[in-house]
């Protein structure tokens, strides 16, 4: 007995109407529809590398199931970049060095993405941007240059 | 995929009762945090969900005309930490919940579903029973009301029947109103972390003496559990190294460690002693920078 639901969400504000398998996780999703910057790391919420965000708090897309995204808005990787420019975050990324092999960096940009939102107007200290971005691994960077890119972007 | 093969979206409390206790095998599924990484591994025995994700009335954070505070079961740890009444009257539960995963576990995770779920590690469960929450059940029979004191039978195993549904925690005055409380997680690492030992002190001063001390472990035996020995051992009794001495003593009867590949009975032993001194020693502190 296997049901499907037909949702209708947005993605980066682009709306859709889906008749979804109930089975699939929001991960599954996004990826057949072609948001690839969502990526399949562990699978178990500890990577973080499939982090998008759902009415603009983050999620590990592999641990939320596709069907809970009905009539929401969802933001990827993909709809960050307006106009061919890069936001605040992309920009801070590039600048400070914060990317290595790549494939964690577009949760990373959610979860920054999504700290600074919610930090707004405040001065965070290194420690509570590190703690900020806990559910993300990067296993290239040591970190340190994602923390400067967090600082710098607040800063812009 | 998960490997789901039966799933209802149930549309009230009362919908979600009659599916679960039409199907034996059906097991609710919240934040999905636990759920999805068992399904993810296979495990069948998830295979039936019943989905609670549409019933918004279990989300609600609230105080009654008498101080009662209410935490629906579907406020997920972030919405608990980040609400007001919770931070001023409970401050021990946004610290125990914000040691939870990382921020995108607790943007899913509910206290519900970390209570429920029976783990002897849950980090709420020594917030729990130190603020002594009553449980609001909605199951076939109807409505009944469960203390947290003895809900959890054994690991992963709770009072809840097949066709039960947590509907809220309440949190009466008497169990936080002049509450120091505090706790404390060790954990190998500082966050994404399954706790090794967890530890709440919940104190009440008199004066210079202990009027009521509250002290409760995670992980220290096969449920979470209160310490009724070393509660009583330093009863009216001023925090002192000899105080302290009593409570280490005395604990030693309230907890049964066990031997894993995370850690050897001796040392849980070790830290649950550490913790407790320093449980004690840190809310007898607060008392004195609040006098």
């Amino acid at each position: 007995m296997i049901s499907r639901m037909d949702i209708s969400l947005s993605i980066n504000s682009r709306p859709y109407e889906l008749d979804v398998d109930v089975r699939k996780s929001l991960m599954d999703v996004l990826r057949e529809l072609g948001y690839t910057s969502v990526k399949h790391g562990c699978g178990v919420g500890e990577c973080g590398a499939c982090t998008v965000l759902v009415d603009d708090v983050a999620v590990d897309s592999c641990l939320y199931l596709a069907v809970w995204a009905k009539g929401r808005n969802v933001r990827t990787v993909e709809g960050e970049c307006r106009d061919g420019k890069l936001s605040a975050v992309q920009e801070a990324y590039v600048e400070e060095g914060a990317v290595q092999c790549g494939f964690c960096t577009p949760g990373l940009i959610m979860s920054s993405t999504s700290f600074i939102e919610k930090n707004s107007g405040t001065r965070p200290s290194r420690e509570e941007i590190a703690k900020g971005h806990a559910g993300n691994l990067c296993r290239c960077t040591g970190y340190q240059t994602i923390i400067n890119a967090v600082e710098n972007a607040i800063k812009k | 995929m998960f490997p789901i093969e039966k799933y209802h979206y149930a549309s009230s409390v009362i919908d979600a009762v009659q599916a679960l206790a039409a199907d034996e095998k059906a097991r609710v599924i919240a934040g999905g945090t636990d759920v999805l990484v068992r399904l993810h591994g296979g495990n069948s025995d998830y295979a039936s969900l019943v989905d609670v994700n549409g019933l918004h009335e279990l989300k609600e954070i609230r105080q009654d005309g008498e101080g009662n505070i209410f935490i629906g079961a579907l406020a997920t740890c972030t919405e608990i930490i980040e609400h007001e009444l919770i931070q001023k009257h409970t401050p021990m539960i946004v610290q125990s919940l914000g040691t939870i995963g990382g921020p995108q576990v607790r943007n899913c995770a509910t206290m519900g579903g970390n209570i429920c779920n029976g783990a002897v590690s849950a980090d709420s469960a020594c917030a729990a029973l130190i603020y002594e929450f009553d449980l609001l059940i909605e199951g076939v029979k109807g409505e009944r009301i469960e203390s947290i004191n003895g809900f959890h039978t054994g690991p992963g195993r709770t009072l809840l029947q097949q066709g039960d549904i947590l509907k809220a925690f309440r949190i009466r005055p008497p169990n936080y109103k002049g509450v120091l409380a505090s706790y404390q997680k060790y954990a190998m690492r500082g966050a994404m972390d399954i706790a090794t030992i967890g530890c709440g002190v919940g104190l009440t001063m008199d004066d210079e003496r202990i009027s009521t001390l509250k002290l409760a472990f995670t992980v220290a035996a096969p449920t979470p559990i209160r310490c009724s020995n070393a509660e009583k051992a330093v009863a009216n009794r001023a925090v002192t190294e000899e105080t302290l001495e009593l409570l280490t003593e005395a604990l030693v009867d309230d907890v049964r460690p066990r031997e894993s590949w995370r850690a050897g009975k001796e040392f849980r032993l070790h830290i649950i002693k550490t913790l407790a001194r320093k449980g004690l020693r840190q809310a007898a502190e607060m008392q004195e920078e609040l006098t």
